[in-house]
């Protein structure tokens, strides 16, 4: 069925009685052509741009649990392409553009709100840098504005511009960011790719990978083995054990952001804003709630869930910036586990055994990448070619020292981003 | 998550900083081939479940630890001083 508002009408009349489930729930085959390891947003995504762009449709997406249960459901659904590295630039430019047409081509809501993302800076030298930043952004052909002071206050009125400590020195402004419907994102990905006959098979956890004289046979899961030419691996939160299943050892460590939800309010912040002098950054749900989260718990965790001193420390921020949220009940808080690399980017790259892929290493950044990703992905595994836009996303430059992207100069090691 | 350091006692995880895996203590030779220092700096076993980390004291005596920690459950099964281990 065809999602429209015609649909929502003549379904209304006749007691909503004709809706389908939006996408089958197949047994798994015996053999596909390509298996994708992981059923949340990247691994939809890439099922979605192959059969798309690529007429690959004897595809299966495997997925432990249920889809979209990962990652993909447990961020801030900020969209955003505001990266300055050769690398990350064209990436996530590549990947903003295709959210801004993703609901045509999925032909689901999924509720991308271009409602401007502002980076706060708070000194001379931020300002300086954040100046930086927007010509980058110009430069690779997205948008950003520099705020003033009175250009930040005239915004965003519910911010402490006068604290003795860290006072506003203004804002980079970049319009065409914003947020997403996060599961919706899922959905609208799982429902586009079963619509072109890839089979999404659920409670489905792969326990090996297949590997005759150096090329991926297929894989073996709780639901029997299946045979593939081709298997990609994009399981972020689990990227170590599934590739351990084919003899590798990631350069990735797993650590735990926490993000948090105040109950719902009346709307009152209308972007998607990020301090510069504490790891804070906030955006309201279209439900109402805020929804804001900070910086790693900084130790490796695949918990899902947080501890106090990071919790506290965001909320420590959140009050310096907009004493108005002291006002706001938190309502919950939760963890994503995110696969660190060692320079804070991703990796989109094949591997040493033939026919076997990996898309790993997003960071906090993963959910704006994921129609980029998925781009990306499928390319590669159906042409063996590096997609233009995330060629310089290898697996090999830590070993070679060529091509690292550490975006916030910290250095290239474990437990600095 | 209370860290029980050997010299202190259980103390609250906000007096540690955690380096990451103990991997760190174990340096390849000098003249080990790069092939090696690309594995100890970046590769990593990674594991869900029980794993061993090097955590500073930096807020207490200052003491570099070996904490035997669950990355599943955050359960801290023990810590030992990290020049001990090293022995």
């Amino acid at each position: 069925m065809r999602y429209s508002g015609w649909q929502v009408l003549a379904q209304g009349i006749t007691g909503n009685r004709g809706w389908r489930p939006a996408w089958r729930d197949p047994a798994p085959k015996g053999a596909y052509d390509i298996v994708i390891i992981g059923g949340g947003g990247h691994g939809l995504a890439t099922a979605h741009y192959l059969a798309k762009r690529h007429g690959l449709t004897n595809v299966a997406v495997l997925e432990k649990g249920y889809l979209g249960g990962g990652n993909v459901g447990r961020n801030t659904t900020i969209v955003r392409a505001n990266y300055g590295l050769p690398g990350n630039s064209e990436f996530y430019s590549h990947s903003l553009k295709l959210w801004e047409g993703l609901e045509q081509d999925l032909n689901y809501n999924v509720m991308h709100s271009q409602r401007g993302v502002i980076n706060l800076f708070h000194s001379d030298g931020q300002r300086d840098a954040a100046a930086r930043r927007g010509n980058m952004m110009i430069a690779q052909g997205d948008d950003a504005i520099l705020l003033d002071r009175d250009g930040c206050r005239e915004i965003l009125p519910y911010l402490d511009y006068d604290q003795t400590r860290f006072p506003i020195y203004g804002g980079l402004y970049h319009p065409r960011g914003g947020t997403a419907r996060h599961d919706a994102v899922a959905w609208g990905f799982a429902r586009a790719a079963d619509r072109r006959g890839v089979d999404l098979i659920q409670n489905c956890e792969v326990t090996g990978i297949d590997i005759e004289n150096g090329r991926v046979t297929g894989v073996q899961t709780t639901r029997g083995s299946i045979r593939a030419k081709k298997v990609g691996i994009v399981v972020a939160g689990r990227s170590s054990q599934v590739a351990a299943m084919a003899g590798m050892r990631l350069p990735i460590e797993s650590h735990i952001l926490q993000a948090f939800v105040t109950e719902g309010l009346k709307p009152v912040i209308d972007h998607v804003v990020t301090y510069g002098m504490g790891h804070f950054y906030i955006s309201q749900s279209d439900k109402g709630g805020l929804v804001f989260g900070g910086d790693l718990d900084f130790y490796a965790s695949y918990a899902a869930r947080g501890n106090l001193p990071m919790a506290e420390h965001v909320v420590e921020a959140a009050m310096t910036l907009m004493p108005v949220i002291g006002q706001a009940r938190m309502l919950r808080s939760w963890g994503g586990i995110m696969d660190m690399s060692p320079d804070g980017s991703p990796i989109i790259d094949r591997t040493h055994v033939e026919g076997l892929y990996l898309n790993c290493g997003w960071c906090y950044g993963g959910f704006k990448a994921v129609p980029g990703s998925g781009d990306c992905f499928a390319h590669l595994i159906a042409t063996d070619q590096p997609h233009p836009a995330a060629a310089r996303y290898r697996l090999d430059r830590f070993a070679t020292g060529h091509g690292l992207m550490d975006e916030e100069g910290t250095g290239s090691q474990h437990n600095l981003h | 998550m209370l860290i029980p350091c050997p010299q202190c006692g259980p103390r609250d995880i906000r007096e540690f900083t955690c380096k990451g895996h103990e991997t760190h203590m174990k340096r390849p030779a000098p003249d080990a081939p790069p092939t090696a220092w690309d594995d100890h700096l970046h590769n990593r076993d990674n594991p869900a479940g029980p794993t061993r980390e090097l955590w500073y004291h930096g807020a207490g005596c200052g003491a570099w630890l070996v904490v035997s920690r669950n990355t599943v459950t955050h359960a801290i099964a023990g810590a030992t001083l990290a020049r001990e281990g090293a022995r």
